[in-house]
């Protein structure tokens, strides 16, 4: 991963950035590409919440060995999170239940949302960055 | 208004780049300003200055150029996703800079709105 110094824009401000993640962890660079955009703004001090959503949901799934499609595997990431004071974790019910998984198949810690909850985390943010 | 644009889709393939242009033109148009574009994953495709589309298309790379020439607009590069793609100093159009993923993340603290482009 990049860097990952105290980073400060020199505002002060704080704001929510949410991070939608909504894609399988292989087959496209999404998933990894954009972990590096939250561990960035987790270094800029700002609110960061992680959302997996529709096949995003896989991301955190254990067991993944990528070794057979030669791609970095950068699962570990996920359970590194909280070192970088990013807890708030939030997984979407309705495609946990359409992929047949259960947060017992899953390498953290994540809260479960509705749709309806789900809308409300969403509408409290400041940015919202979709992955 | 200040928008920052993220692109997350290289040219011609995907029509992010063509939409995320044409809402920052019209943005700039409407009397709103556009500070910084940001391009990442394939968006860094957009930067390079060897594209050679046929004369009766658009030149997605060099219309970005235009209006970073015309109203001042900052055509940032991931840093990152470009070097696993090859894009560097030596190939980048007009108007475009290679910087690290806080130039995306300070337009989300200080701009008021952040609009992303992608898949």
């Amino acid at each position: 991963m990049s860097d990952m110094d105290e980073m400060d824009d020199g505002s002060g401000i704080v704001k929510k950035f949410m991070f939608l993640n909504r894609k399988a962890p292989h087959g496209t660079v999404y998933a990894l590409e954009g972990l590096e955009v939250v561990l960035i703004t987790a270094a800029f001090d700002q609110d960061v919440s992680m959302v997996f959503t529709d096949d995003g949901v896989f991301q955190l799934m254990k067991g993944i060995d990528s070794k057979g499609i030669e791609v970095k595997d950068f699962s570990k990431t996920y359970r590194a999170l909280e070192g970088y004071d990013i807890e708030k974790l939030y997984v979407d019910q309705a495609s946990m239940d359409a992929r047949g998984l259960t947060e017992d198949d899953l390498i953290v810690d994540v809260t479960v949302l509705s749709v309806d909850e789900m809308a409300n985390l969403m509408a409290e943010q400041d940015v919202v960055i979709s992955f | 208004m200040q928008f920052g644009i993220l692109v997350n889709e290289g040219p011609y393939t995907h029509q992010a780049s063509d939409t995320a242009y044409l809402f920052a033109r019209t943005a700039i148009e409407k009397g709103h300003t556009v500070p910084r574009v940001f391009f990442y994953h394939d968006g860094v495709n957009n930067s390079t200055r060897l594209a050679t589309p046929p004369q009766d298309d658009r030149n997605v790379s060099a219309r970005w150029s235009k209006l970073a020439a015309e109203h001042g607009v900052d055509l940032v590069v991931c840093v990152a996703a470009a070097q696993r793609r090859g894009i560097n100093d030596d190939v980048l159009a007009p108007g475009y800079r290679i910087s690290g993923l806080g130039q995306l993340v300070e337009m989300g603290i200080q701009y008021d709105r952040l609009v992303t482009f992608g898949d």
